[in-house]
């Protein structure tokens, strides 16, 4: 059977010899190179461009500037708050302001330097506590009060008296840094039109859908008129899941110039486009009964948005809404105001939302259950919200594999008999979480189907499927040539899959919250069995002699359609549906770690991390996905930041001043699969891309303070942050000291 | 128009004479004028290895040491011998690495791999039974940020006939009671 099995990547092969096609590999007849000119200042007003140098010289063929695309775009109907390039003002250091395409690059770069930008600097808000305190200085006119993207208040029980009776109470604030994805490939884009007005964008995107709306809306044109098509893509992570500037730019001088135009982002405006972790600044109460259960929490949370919305306003209900599980709370509360800043716009980095409130809950979850003495294995374990059961914020969850995960890692890490036992320097730490299998409902509202997937037989028995959905290297494409192999047993390998192409395939909302493997998992496999009771039907000896028959049988192609399907799902109050998700993945890590008390540098030895994913259909990919997500979240752990000066200049825009492990800093990572066969999931299967991610950071945090007695609260683990608290607790002779 | 230099490059065992700017990078020869799009650009600066090529002195032996190609510039590599992805693969097909790299899932999304497994390579022509340290040693200049680099050690050694890919079964869970029965169960959904 195809479903289970280690299946290598269809795009394997062409990925391992060079010859697969990414965004920056396409290379058209008489294209042009277009580059950004990006503001130098934080907040700005614009009071002219001069294009007449930069149009003057040799080479360069087109200009553009904000003024020639005026409509505001943005994937959130309600947020739509960006423009292609600065209209009248700039809201952060490398803002884009104007564009110029030439004959090749270093010409358009060129021609930058010519382009004359009379600025009229303005005073600029660089934290969320400033955007609070200053809201007459406006960072973006789409917020409705001062500088509030959008501001969540939402409580289940009371609260109050549940903290006032209960018998341990954590309250502590803790502090997220931002960082930011990271994809190895840079974002790039590249237009054509015909003769007849046909717009085709190649784009490094990992929603072609939403560009495609966006990109028709701000240039004018019908949506039949535009074409997306997402190539190869090397890396997104949530960093190329909004639309950017260099779509609307390549479109627009392609359209200006009739000549196909590219424009590949350097390293640097990768850090400038962003869309990453947003900081969170959050003051926590975390309260248990006696008994050690979970009798209320409690979360002020503090965002700090970036110069423009991207989903912020569904960070600021994530960032309550998905807490909830895996353990039952007594009471909740959440508070949360997601403010505009004059930095580069965070946004949706893998576990978007929640990964900042997991390690807050999590880590207070640890201090409270020590003020009672019991083992942070059993506080979670006794926690356990079970199977089938509504969160106490109205949330459904179907199956529930998290003591299972627990089970997993507690003994691989052989826990019993060595956490808070490996002596002075090293020590173990746990940290579970869930998350979504995709957001219940599509973000702008519309009845249609979440997920297309056409199939179509040929008579040679080849198999051909359709698919709007975006690989981003977490394999749906090999995933869709499974599921044809298991409903219509062919060969896996005589599957071609055409993917992500707004002209050919159908919608797929995106590679964005998980939610790819569940919603086009079952929209394939309901194409696929209708195709099955045909060939069944028709029967035959070989599979291309029953494709034969089936076709005679009908008269005419064989081919079928799918669809996912919008759930009724959520809590029956405002925000209720934000974090309804049709299936929750849940996961527990178990790290250890060394720490240096005299120096304070410390390194994550291993984490052992076992998942629930339902189903594990493809364990070479799940294990991939919770190996890369167990990385990415003891990165942010271990050393990644987006520092700002106090002009809010990032500092050093780069991979060798912004810090992300290479191989000699990467932990031993351990990854286990947890099937709990969602009886909802295709097959079985739930989310396995995003939630791993969660646990590593409160789970390091853990088992420093296992190590050597300190609470670590404030991201990054700096050493230098360790060592002032390792001396804090030397000063005072205490066992236990915090950030 | 620019300045141009002719050169002459030596990439995959074909020699080919070239009119460039003169500070064109050996990364951009290879993709814009050569065509040989495998070799990929991440950041321009010699941070991520993405562009990394295999190099060695014309009349050389072997297929050298992993190089640069974008903080390489195309005059100065005119005395290589230049093996890029796209010459990594004989007549008998995928080089073993690359085989290894897609079948244990170390490939993907792929942009940081042609790199990757030309580090790799000159790795095991060097070394054809590299510890793990070793392993970890010589990818330390190529950034990976899909996959944790757990499976590509996995396939360098598999390539290297040091063990087979990874085969842990999943574990399945049991139906598991709530803790407490106050939580309120909820009937099952079935789309």
């Amino acid at each position: 059977m195809s479903i289970g099995a280690r299946f290598p990547k269809s795009d394997g092969v062409a990925k391992a010899d060079g010859s697969g096609i990414y965004a920056d590999d396409i290379s058209l007849p008489r294209m042009l190179y277009a580059k950004i000119l990006r503001s130098p200042h934080a907040h700005a007003r614009i009071r002219g461009i001069d294009l007449g140098a930069a149009l003057a010289h040799p080479g360069v063929v087109a200009t553009l500037v904000g003024a020639e695309l005026p409509a505001k775009y943005g994937v959130i109907p309600w947020t739509q708050d960006e423009t292609a390039l600065a209209v009248e003002k700039v809201r952060h250091v490398g803002d884009a302001v104007a564009c110029v395409a030439a004959v090749d690059e270093r010409t358009a770069d060129e021609a930058l330097a010519l382009i004359q930008v009379d600025y009229e600097v303005l005073p600029a808000v660089l934290s969320p506590e400033d955007a609070l305190e200053h809201p007459e200085i406006k960072v973006n006119e789409k917020a409705k009060i001062g500088n509030i993207t959008k501001h969540v208040h939402l409580q289940f029980g009371e609260v109050d008296e549940a903290v006032a009776s209960a018998a341990a109470v954590a309250r502590e604030t803790y502090r997220y840094a931002g960082s930011t994805h990271v994809p190895i490939e840079p974002h790039c884009a590249v237009a054509r039109i015909d003769a007849d007005g046909n717009l085709t964008v190649w784009s490094s995107t990992q929603i072609p859908h939403y560009v495609h709306r966006e990109l028709s809306r701000v240039l004018g044109l019908p949506q039949s008129k535009v074409r997306v098509i997402q190539p190869l893509l090397g890396g997104a992570f949530g960093g190329k899941s909004d639309p950017f500037a260099l779509e609307f730019c390549v479109a627009k001088l392609a359209m200006k110039t009739g000549r196909p135009v590219k424009i590949l982002y350097t390293r640097e405006e990768v850090f400038y486009a962003h869309r990453g972790r947003h900081p969170m600044k959050m003051d926590v109460t975390l309260a248990l009964d006696a008994d050690g259960r979970i009798s209320a929490v409690d979360n002020k949370i503090l965002i700090d948005g970036g110069a423009y919305a991207s989903f912020g306003l569904v960070t600021a209900y994530y960032a309550g809404q998905l807490l909830t599980g895996p353990y039952r709370f007594g009471t909740y509360r959440f508070d949360s105001y997601r403010m505009y800043t004059n930095k580069p716009p965070c946004g949706p980095k893998r576990g978007h939302g929640s990964v900042q409130p997991r390690f807050a809950f999590e880590v207070a979850l640890d201090e409270a259950a020590e003020k009672l003495g019991i083992d942070p294995m059993e506080v979670r374990r006794r926690n356990f919200i079970g199977e089938f059961v509504e969160t106490v914020n109205g949330q459904k969850i179907t199956s529930n594999g998290f003591l299972k995960c627990l089970e997993l890692v507690e003994k691989a890490s052989a826990w019993k008999e060595r956490h808070g036992k490996l002596g002075r320097g090293r020590g173990l730490g746990v940290a579970g979480s869930m998350y979504i299998s995709g957001t219940a409902y599509p973000v702008y509202p519309n009845e249609m189907p979440q997920s297309g997937v056409l199939v179509k037989l040929d008579r040679s028995g080849r198999v051909a499927i359709f698919s709007g959905a975006s690989d981003i290297g977490q394999g749906v494409n090999t995933l869709l040539c499974q599921i044809a192999a298991e409903e219509l047993h062919c060969d896996p390998y005589d599957v071609t899959v055409v993917a992500a192409d707004t002209d050919l395939t159908p919608v797929d909302l995106g590679a964005y919250s998980s939610r790819v493997t569940f919603m086009v998992g079952l929209a394939a496999r309901e194409a696929c069995q209708k195709l099955a009771a045909k060939l069944r039907a028709a029967g035959g000896s070989t599979f291309a002699e029953a494709c034969q028959k089936a076709e005679a049988a009908e008269g005419a192609p064989l081919a079928a359609a799918g669809g996912y399907r919008t759930q009724k799902l959520g809590g029956d109050y405002r925000g209720g549906t934000i974090g309804a998700s049709p299936a929750y993945s849940f996961t527990a890590h178990v790290a250890e770690v060394s720490v240096d008390e005299e120096t304070g540098i410390w390194k994550v030895e291993r984490i052992w991390a076992a998942h629930d994913c339902g189903k594990a259909l493809n364990p070479t990919l799940v294990e991939g996905q919770i190996e890369g997500s167990v990385y990415m979240g003891a990165a942010e752990a271990q050393m990644e930041e987006m520092v700002y000066n106090d002009k809010g200049l990032l500092f050093g825009p780069s991979l060798l001043d912004y810090r992300i492990p290479t191989s000699l800093d990467t932990p031993d990572l351990d990854s286990y699969i947890v099937e709990s066969n969602d009886p909802g999931g295709p097959y079985g299967a739930k989310e396995a891309g995003e939630g791993p991610l969660h646990p590593a950071i409160p789970a390091i945090a853990n088992a420093i303070h296992d190590a050597c007695g300190i609470r670590i609260r404030e991201l990054p683990f700096y050493p230098q942050r360790i060592l002032k608290l390792l001396r804090e607790r030397g000063r005072r002779g205490e066992e236990r000291v915090a950030s | 128009m620019r300045p141009s230099v002719f050169i002459r490059l030596f990439v995959n065992g074909e020699e080919h004479a070239l009119a460039v700017p003169a500070q064109r990078t050996l990364l951009e020869a290879l993709r814009y004028d050569l065509g040989l799009t495998g070799s990929k650009q991440g950041c321009d600066k010699g941070d991520c290895g993405a562009c990394t090529v295999l190099a060695h002195e014309r009349g050389g032996k072997g297929r050298g040491e992993a190089i640069l190609s974008c903080i390489t510039l195309a005059q100065d590599a005119q005395d290589l011998e230049i093996t890029t992805i796209e010459g990594l693969a004989g007549p008998q097909g995928l080089d073993p690495v690359q085989r290894a790299f897609a079948d244990c899932g170390a490939l993907q999304c792929g942009f940081c791999q042609p790199g990757m497994m030309l580090s790799a390579r000159a790795l095991l022509d060097k070394n054809p039974r590299p510890t793990l340290p070793q392993i970890q040693e010589a990818l330390s200049g190529n950034l990976c940020r899909c996959t944790g680099y757990t499976k590509i050690y996995e396939a360098v050694q598999v390539a290297a006939g040091l063990r087979e890919p990874a085969r842990r079964a999943p574990v399945p869970s049991e139906r598991a009671a709530p803790s407490d029965s106050k939580a309120q169960v909820v009937k099952e959904i079935v789309p």
